[in-house]
């Protein structure tokens, strides 16, 4: 016969009682608790998101008291956050909602996602061989301009990325020479690169297109439409019908993370970045490894920057199209420390963040405009290591000089 | 306090001083080798890229230069008593107009990088100026002019110190890097600027609500202007404040127990905190007038001739980025930043509202400012480039002082 005691002291019982599990689970309620009054689930009633935000709180709580006080302040703020958008989002009348969160939402989140992917890993090529890379938005930006002009003048969507690359790897080379062989400081050369790219890619929009738009129908970059998900469903608009480089960037994360974690080139390129004197002494050359890391780091970057005009903005540019992206994906990385998939869900927050703020305009503009403070904010809070540190590489930004 | 200057602390060779590899050692580099050579030699290449870009494009690139030196009213000085040229002295006063904030903007950028920091915000503390000189320009009206105006550009400097002081504040007690704080606030302070102006907003104009501007601030808040017309955008006093902003940051560096700290902290922290130098205290004081200056840029052109401002303002301003340009161009001192601020307001205005040219056309002629600015900063962060012309210079005056002694 087993008394209560007993039966407590079982492994599953056990595990389920551990202040981690239970302020993860904590942290998940209370966004299930928001989660409930928007579609698909749509809860009307109040009582929902209240009662499941409780519990939130209660798991925090409980959290708290068995020492992993971080974690459960968090889900007691999850699961108050979580009943106070609950309660808005009941408030509002159900065209808005419909509105603002249907299936295209995460299409869209997914396009506003992918530049901010392409730009973080490119990053972090760059920053875990131990050059920072402020340039990402230049590298971006030329990528974008002669990207589409690629693939107007070439004639198809495949010359235009070729041709970003190329001059992503270009601009990154000249970059990686003051940066490596100059031993220039790293975040003077980087705003330097931004600079060069507006000015360049400015004044060759105007050159080359006196100043007009580019004209229709350049080729763009294809959608891949899943065959068997059409639109009658939910899968269907939210992921039958995304483009191609969406995918690819899913796919960069995944390859990205192989190589860095899983290969002896990954090891090689940390160790660079870590201590590059030791890396030098075990036969690594540095100054190809960071070379390297740096034009890969171009080459992402202006495949992002070439999703942008070709593929999300449909064969354009405008200038200073990237506004402000590059420095998006490189908070996106800071925010995701420096790691593949960290570096994905934070790109994957900010683009959600930007998504909701462009549909929270039929509620209020003013409220729309604020709401893409977000990103920012999160990373200020994130560097300043309020939620957890974040660390970079040892030897990021440091010039090194053989001996 | 007596203590060692900590310019003699530095290394002796510039060889060792860049084997260090830290910002300010490479600075103290810059700052021992050479005068003005390095800059100068620095702008001639990068108006020479420049040229070729134009040439490469099938302009003819010395009318092009030309055509930008008249411009920006730089021709003025060759008549400046006869009307020989109507425009010169309008497109001139148009040149010190910008020239004023982009001293502003390259001190806050020159104050912190002699802390040892890069501040990157300017453009961010600039706007966080804009906004509260806007606001109280405007909201206080009926207040008499000299008050007003104070009160616009003293809470507005506030705002920009405060502003920039976050960032400080995060480095000295989180260790969380100034760059990326700064970067951040800036995209803050833009958003929350396309909020005040935007619809609904709470400093949109009444008038027109349609509009995403602001309203004028009142006359009251409006700075006196000395050449020119007031309607006209005349040059305002606010140029003679750059000018003894000039002389203040001077003489807070070198003539002050504060700057003294700073530039101990600049030189090297551990040593400075070892000397009995609170670190943490200088990095917040340093960035928060470094935010200061820039925010007395935003002041200064609000209440100077800029009055409104709106939406689309926004994305086409880059004085702040333009202050890394012009401090680093002018190595960090005071007169180096007057100069190149002078240079680039030159660029800023010549290219594109100043410009009438048959050759270039103000769009690309624009963008070419961009492109010679880019050009600076990539040759003058070069170490490399420095030794190298440290060194020629060194072997030049070694062999004319042989022959000094050979002739005698």
């Amino acid at each position: 016969m087993s008394s209560l005691a007993e039966r407590l002291e079982n492994p599953l019982s056990a595990r389920l009682r551990n202040p981690a599990v239970t302020g993860y689970a904590g942290i998940a309620a209370g966004v299930f608790a928001a989660f409930l009054t928007i579609p698909p689930i749509q809860a009307r009633a109040v009582t929902w998101p209240i009662l499941v935000g409780i519990v939130a709180a209660v798991l925090g709580i409980w959290t708290v008291t068995r020492g992993r006080r971080r974690l459960g302040w968090g889900a007691v703020a999850a699961g108050l956050l979580g009943i106070a958008l609950g309660i808005l989002a009941t408030r509002s009348s159900v065209g808005n909602l419909n509105a603002v969160f249907d299936a295209a939402l995460i299409a869209q989140t997914f396009a506003f996602t992918t530049p901010l992917i392409f730009g973080a890993i490119a990053g972090m090529f760059s920053e875990r061989s131990g050059v920072v890379n402020i340039g990402l938005e230049g590298m971006m930006l030329m990528g974008a301009f002669w990207g589409v002009y690629g693939a107007d003048k070439g004639g198809s969507w495949v010359v235009g990325i070729v041709v970003g690359m190329g001059v992503g790897a270009v601009l990154a080379l000249v970059y990686a020479y003051f940066a490596i062989h100059l031993r220039a400081d790293q975040i003077v050369g980087g705003t330097a690169v931004n600079f060069l790219a507006l000015g360049i890619t400015g004044y060759f929009f105007f050159q080359l297109y006196n100043g007009n738009y580019i004209p229709e129908g350049a080729s763009t970059i294809p959608n891949f439409n899943i065959p068997w998900l059409g639109s009658e469903h939910f899968l269907g608009p939210a992921i039958g019908h995304l483009n191609i480089m969406v995918w690819a960037g899913f796919a960069l994360v995944i390859g990205s993370y192989v190589v860095m974690f899983k290969t002896p080139i990954g090891l090689r390129i940390r160790a660079c970045g870590e201590h590059p004197r030791a890396a030098d002494t075990v036969g690594i050359n540095v100054y190809a490894i960071r070379y390297g890391c740096v034009v890969l780091s171009g080459i992402l970057a202006a495949l992002g920057g070439v999703y942008l005009s070709d593929g999300f903005g449909g064969g354009t540019f405008v200038n200073n199209m990237t506004d402000g992206r590059g420095f998006i994906a490189l908070a996106a990385m800071i925010f995701g420390n420096w790691r593949p998939f960290g570096a994905f869900g934070a790109a994957l927050l900010f683009g959600f963040s930007s998504a909701i703020a462009l549909r929270l305009q039929v509620y209020s503009a003013s409220a729309s405009t604020l709401f893409n403070i977000l990103p920012y904010v999160l990373t200020l809070i994130a560097v300043a290591g309020v939620i957890g540190r974040t660390i970079p590489p040892a030897a990021d930004g440091k010039p090194y000089k053989k001996q | 306090m007596t203590g060692p200057d900590p310019r003699n602390s530095a290394p002796e060779s510039p060889e060792e001083a860049a084997s260090g590899g830290t910002l300010i050692t490479s600075l103290a580099l810059r700052q021992r080798a050479g005068g003005i050579a390095v800059p100068a030699v620095t702008v001639v290449i990068a108006f020479l890229m420049g040229g070729i870009v134009v040439l490469a494009t099938g302009h003819n690139p010395l009318i092009a230069y030309r055509d930008i030196f008249n411009g920006a009213g730089l021709n003025w000085i060759f008549h400046p008593t006869t009307s020989l040229v109507p425009t010169a002295s309008y497109n001139l006063s148009q040149t010190l107009l910008q020239t004023t904030t982009l001293i502003l903007c390259g001190l806050a950028v020159a104050f912190a990088f002699r802390c040892g920091m890069f501040n990157i915000g300017g453009q961010g503390q600039y706007f966080v100026g804009i906004y509260v000189a806007n606001w109280l320009g405007y909201d206080f009206a009926g207040m008499s002019p000299v008050p007003h105006i104070l009160l616009c550009i003293v809470a507005a400097t506030l705002a920009g110190a405060v502003w920039a002081g976050i960032a400080g504040f995060l480095k000295a007690t989180a260790g969380a890097h100034e760059v990326i704080s700064t970067i951040m606030l800036n995209w803050i302070a833009i958003w929350i600027g396309e909020w005040l102006f935007g619809d609904g907003g709470p400093l949109q104009n009444a008038a027109n609500k349609a509009v995403p501007i602001s309203n004028d601030i009142a006359n009251s808040a409006k700075l006196p202007v000395f050449w020119g017309q007031q309607q006209l955008q005349g040059l305002d006093v606010g140029f003679f404040v750059a000018i003894a902003a000039l002389v203040v940051f001077w003489a807070i560096l070198n003539r002050t127990t504060m700057g003294y700290e700073v530039r101990a902290v600049g030189f090297n922290p551990e040593a400075a905190a070892y000397g009995g130098i609170n670190v943490k205290k200088n990095l917040i004081r340093a960035m928060a007038i470094s935010g200061a200056f820039a925010g007395l840029a935003g002041a200064i052109d609000m209440t100077g001739y800029l009055y409104h401002y709106g939406q689309t303002d926004i994305p086409f301003s880059s004085v702040g980025f333009l202050g890394i340009a012009v401090a680093l161009l002018g190595r960090n001192t005071a007169a180096g930043t007057g100069a190149a601020a002078l240079l680039f307001g030159a660029l800023l205005f010549g290219t594109t509202h100043g410009l009438t040219s048959n050759v270039i056309q103000p769009e690309l002629a624009g963008n070419l400012t961009y492109i010679i600015q880019g050009l600076v900063v990539l040759f003058i962060g070069a170490d490399v480039l420095i030794l190298y012309v440290w060194n020629t210079r060194r072997k030049l005056r070694r062999a004319r002082s042989a022959e000094a002694v050979s002739a005698r």
